[in-house]
């Protein structure tokens, strides 16, 4: 998986609230979740957004409810890819399971600003700053994960699995 | 002989049939029992069908509990809801909980023993780890796990490191088990214990009743945690006998096991602790805070919803009234929460004190309905997340507290102690 555009950077502990703020939780319809990505922090994301951007966040991204309504509102949004140095539990396997790519990758939030053009190789686990031309590189997944990630998530892995039987 | 394991790791181990595991091990489990709500069951429906399999692993495993915006809030959210109906009906689920016997989901399996000691249980949603104060292991997941775990009855984990909290002492009089989560958020931080368990002991957590634990395994997520677990001792025995449906298991930690921290806590040095806008983790002394005057008050939710903390609010409402410049919104957790408050008396406390007295349901305490803020509104709520919008208007406020205290503020008006109110005339 290859991705590339525009940087867009967020601070720590950006929580689920304002990733889809529970207001917009009464539809799980991701072109409606899509609309309020980020509402709450970032007023202008979805109107900045193009397909093949990342985020690229400090500590705990993803942290507080389980709503599998904030990684369909922001892959949704155009978002490919959130870079961040850590992520919060639920929310990084919610990615995993639904196929947004994910990398920690603290040297790469570190050395990217906002607007930069970034350019990442999932599988790789490599992340390009086009506008500076350094490269920075991710902790691979462990096997297990990469698993379900080629399978295309979790849905298509347990098919594969039922129908291998 | 296997290596020394936390009660965490034992229930896993069991669970994915190995004799041992160890932190960082990436296993697959057998659950007992998955659990959804009418904001996440949704879409986990949705992965169960493209699955594609016709029938859930198991009708008596599954739990839907629709809460969130029931009794219906809106034409939207009576769809999803529906949605939760139908496929219950069509799966033939018997856990699954209409208006009218419905309460907040993590106040009412505990109560109607659907969880019990040494479960494995995945939730989507992310204060499943409540159970833990029963000595289960339970964790929030997103929908698409919940999904493929009504298909299969599995689900994959991480084994987590433990963190280990000795908390001892005697709690200052007042001073609750909310204050002490809060305390302990406030000092390990929102990302403290991430992807790690709590586990929690101590003389303090030996004294606490059931209800009160509970309250402590609820906000283990407001850390990171994976799960927030309390070993089983003779006031969980006594809560499961006569309530589990399922036989309970007891794990202990071996005395050897490996913690990644041990935390030591004096019980009685907490004070009563109110978490300010926007994290969880910025716990101040309620005595610090009270320049704070606030419109409404929230005494609820699947943190401090069940009889105790009724009782403890109502012990401070009696004989007074809220202020006018404050609502008061009182959601007993569920049926059972509603009818106890009746046959106590508790409720024509909150009426007689102008409280707003609610059907169970989650409603503010998400933002969802029943009490939304308005802009630069702020409120006092015995909730479980004050982040930013997270009970209306972006530029509202949140502060966490305990019954008492969210009780106390909303006669005084301000963030304020039950001690500081005009004692009442004999
Ligand atoms: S009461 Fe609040 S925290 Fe608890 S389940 Fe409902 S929305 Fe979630």
């Amino acid at each position: 998986m290859k991705f590339s555009g525009t940087a867009h950077r967020y601070g720590r502990d950006i929580d689920t609230d304002v990733i889809i703020p529970a207001r917009y939780l009464n539809t799980s319809d991701p072109e409606e979740l899509a609309k309020h990505a980020l509402e709450d922090l970032d007023a202008e994301f979805v109107h900045n957004v193009r397909p093949g951007d990342v985020i690229v966040a400090e500590e705990n991204f993803g942290c507080g409810s389980s709503r599998e309504h904030a990684p369909i509102a922001i892959k949704n949004a155009g978002i490919d890819c959130v870079i961040a140095k850590s992520f919060a539990r639920i929310f990084y396997r919610n990615a995993i399971n639904t196929g947004l790519a994910i990398m920690e990758c603290p040297e790469a939030v570190d050395g990217i600003k906002a607007g930069d053009r970034v350019s990442v190789d999932a599988d790789a686990g490599l992340v390009v700053d086009e506008t500076t031309g350094k490269s920075f590189t991710a902790e691979p997944f462990p096997p297990f994960i990469k698993e379900i990630i080629e399978a295309g998530g979790l849905v298509n892995r347990t098919k594969a699995k039922l129908a291998a039987k | 002989m296997s290596r020394p394991m936390t009660v965490a790791e034992k229930i896993l181990a069991a669970h994915a049939g190995l004799d041992e595991v160890k932190p960082g091990q990436l296993i697959e489990c057998d659950l007992d029992l998955v659990l959804s709500n009418d904001v996440t069951g949704p879409i986990a429906i949705k992965a169960f069908r493209e699955i594609g399999l016709p029938n859930v692993f198991d009708a008596e495993r599954i739990a839907l509990v629709p809460d969130h915006y029931v009794p219906n809030k809106d034409i939207k959210s009576a769809e999803q809801a529906k949605m939760l109906r139908d496929f219950a009906h069509e799966q033939g689920i018997t856990h699954y909980y209409e208006v009218g016997c419905m309460g907040v989901e993590h106040a009412l399996l505990p109560e109607q023993g659907v969880v019990t000691a040494g479960d494995l249980i995945i939730g989507s949603d992310s204060h499943t780890c409540t159970y833990g104060a029963l000595g289960a292991f339970a964790t929030g997941v997103g929908s698409t796990d919940a999904g493929v775990g009504y298909a299969t009855g599995r689900a994959w984990f991480k084994v987590p490191e433990s963190i280990k909290f000795i908390v001892d002492g005697e709690l200052p009089e007042g001073v609750t088990s909310k204050d002490l989560i809060l305390h302990i958020i406030g000092m390990i931080g929102v990302d403290g214990a991430l992807y790690q368990a709590m586990e929690f002991a101590g003389s303090t957590i030996a004294k606490l009743s059931m209800e009160a634990r509970m309250t402590i395994s609820n906000m283990a997520i407001e850390a990171g945690g994976k799960v927030g677990i309390i070993e089983v001792d003779d006031v969980t025995r006594a809560y499961l006998t006569g309530r589990s449906e399922h036989p309970a298991v007891e794990y202990h930690s071996d005395p050897d096991a490996r913690y990644a921290r041990v935390i030591e806590i004096d019980a009685s040095t907490i004070r009563p602790t109110v978490s300010w806008p926007h994290l969880p983790s910025n716990a101040k002394p309620v005595e610090d805070s009270r320049g704070v005057t606030i419109d409404q008050s929230v005494i609820g939710s699947c943190t401090n919803g069940r009889i105790e903390d009724m009782r403890q609010a109502a012990a401070v409402l009696k004989g007074r009234t809220v202020s006018p410049n404050v609502r008061c919104i009182v959601i007993p957790a569920t049926q059972q929460v509603y009818r106890q408050c009746m046959d106590e008396g508790l409720t024509t406390i909150f009426l007689d004190a102008n409280c707003a007295v609610s059907t169970p349901t989650c409603g503010p305490c998400l933002g969802g309905y029943m009490g939304i803020l308005a802009a630069g509104e702020r409120s006092v709520a015995t909730t479980n997340r004050n982040f930013v919008g997270r009970m209306g208007d972006p530029t509202s406020e949140v502060y966490l507290s305990s019954p008492a205290v969210a009780a106390a503020s909303a006669v005084l008006g301000h963030l304020g102690l039950p001690s500081d109110l005009e004692p009442l005339e004999a």
